[in-house]
């Protein structure tokens, strides 16, 4: 596409499927404790799978 | 739903349900801004006048364009997640993280703390290892068959507890296998009582270790105090700096608080940076607007112009071969979470709880003190299935004001306590803190914009 470049991303709506294992780290447990930042956990999958 | 936003000279469109990012040049950013509410003659009018150069024919290029990635999924997609969130959070019953109260008590006497000096508006205690072997039990018994366990070490200051800390983690250690289970510990410490012997075993047994230090010395000390009223910074600065050289390539944060008093806080980021340390966090400080250190309205402008500023020089400082790497802007948008986490949220109530000194349960470590909101305890388990079901409830679908909003699948509808904190309520939002997410949010996609292009 000419003006359009689209960035490799998850497609959450196939995360439907695959994911909810819920193996992945509490938000709260890293470093914030006062606000809920969900996106930036890592999938315990997508690591493994690294 | 989509997100469009000009930063950094990047033009990013983000497609709300589907997660995709595109970066687009000014004529697709327009024409995208356009495409649900024009004809296809009116773009083409406005294109034309606006962008002389652009024939009609590239105009229905473009347009073709967004129709494929709108058939793709990867354009204007649909929400289909509202039932999900519900039902999702009503069958995950299980409990695989718990705030550890260690110690109700601290050696240090920060003006903004929410734990009002580790004792959480009651009184001073420690945990017994009693309480803490059977916190360990109950973890167990109530994780299922999830395998990783989450257990952070947390205050007031848990190192004037620290053999108790030790104890548990040994019972912890000798139990996880027999019951498949692998657990992952967190260190949130002061700094002022570490020495070898904390650093040998955080070292050994801590998944991740979180470091308080606020920034500059005069911005650090201003608010971090000792007891007898002086700072702290200069006793626990060398104490951090030698806990990282020897952690090696294992977790760790310095996490500051920033406030009115630093609205400039990049310059206390930078100059964790310029201590050596890599792996940062500054979180906007939490209390009430009467506060004389409150963040107000008017830092608004300031604060977002300083989290561009990050984001930008975060980009230079890897590409010169030195990168720090910034708590909020950590998003991984290809092994980043799914969905069924990024509509439940951090779990609070439901998969996370707190407990105290004493093995009272609490929704996380910010409900802690506050009796209403008591969900039981650690014998006993969760009795107050009332509160219990809340929670179950609040997800990033159960707020209004998170109808319309683009980053709810970013912040799963924010964070309970600060909702109730700001309203009384924990499907309520907290506004303030909305604003600021976003803004972090829009920086964190442009810098995984910036470093896809390169």
């Amino acid at each position: 596409m000419k003006r359009i470049q689209t960035i490799e991303t998850r497609d959450l709506k196939q995360s439907t499927k695959s994911g909810g294992c819920g193996e992945c780290q509490t938000s709260c447990q890293s470093a914030c404790k006062t606000s809920c930042g969900v996106a930036n956990q890592q999938c315990e999958k997508c690591l493994e799978t690294e | 739903m989509i997100h469009q936003f000009k930063l950094n000279g990047y033009n990013i469109v983000l497609d709300v349900f589907s997660g995709a990012v595109h970066s687009v040049d000014e004529v697709a950013y327009d024409i995208i801004s356009m495409y649900e509410n024009s004809s296809q003659d009116e773009i083409i009018n406005t294109i034309t006048v606006k962008y002389p150069e652009v024939t009609p024919n590239e105009v229905i290029e473009c347009v073709e364009d967004i129709e494929s990635l709108k058939e793709s999924g990867k354009l204007f997609s649909d929400d289909e997640y509202a039932d999900l969130a519900f039902d999702f959070k009503k069958k995950n019953t299980v409990i695989k993280a718990l705030c550890l109260h260690i110690a109700h008590t601290c050696n240090l006497n920060c003006e903004y703390c929410f734990a009002s000096q580790g004792k959480y508006h009651g009184e001073r205690a420690l945990m017994s290892f009693e309480v803490g072997k059977r916190a360990i039990d109950f973890l167990i018994e109530n994780s299922g068959k999830r395998k990783n366990l989450e257990v952070d070490f947390f205050g007031g200051e848990p190192l004037m507890n620290f053999d108790v800390v030790k104890k548990i983690v040994e019972y912890a250690r000798s139990v996880e296998k027999q019951h498949n289970k692998n657990f992952r510990f967190t260190l949130t410490t002061n700094g002022v009582l570490v020495d070898d012997d904390v650093i040998d075993f955080a070292n050994k047994e801590c998944h991740n270790v979180v470091l308080s230090l606020d920034g500059r010395k005069e911005v650090h000390d201003n608010l971090r105090k000792t007891i007898n009223g002086s700072g702290s910074y200069d006793i626990i600065v060398p104490k951090f700096r030698h806990f990282v050289e020897r952690r090696g390539n294992k977790g760790y944060y310095v996490r500051g608080t920033f406030t009115h008093n630093n609205v400039d806080f990049t310059n206390d980021i930078f100059h964790m940076a310029d201590l050596g340390f890599t792996e940062l966090s500054m979180e906007p400080v939490v209390c009430s607007p009467d506060d004389p250190y409150a963040l107000t309205y008017d830092d608004l402008p300031v604060l977002y112009e300083q989290y561009e500023i990050l984001a930008k020089e975060m980009l230079k400082r890897e590409e010169e071969g030195k990168p720090i790497t910034f708590y909020h802007y950590m998003i991984d948008l290809t092994g980043g979470p799914c969905i069924y986490k990024r509509i439940s949220g951090c779990g609070s109530g439901t998969e996370y709880l707190a407990v105290t000194p004493w093995g009272d349960l609490y929704p996380c470590h910010q409900f802690v003190g506050d009796e209403k909101y008591l969900m039981g305890d650690i014998w006993k388990g969760v009795t107050n299935k009332e509160k219990q079901n809340e929670f179950k409830l609040c997800n990033a679908y159960a707020r209004p004001e998170c109808k319309d909003c683009w980053a709810k699948l970013f912040c799963s509808g924010g964070c309970a306590a600060n909702a109730y904190h700001a309203t009384g309520s924990i499907t309520g939002i907290y506004e303030y803190g909305c604003k600021l997410f976003k803004k972090r949010m829009e920086c964190a996609i442009m810098m995984q914009v910036a470093k896809s292009l390169k």
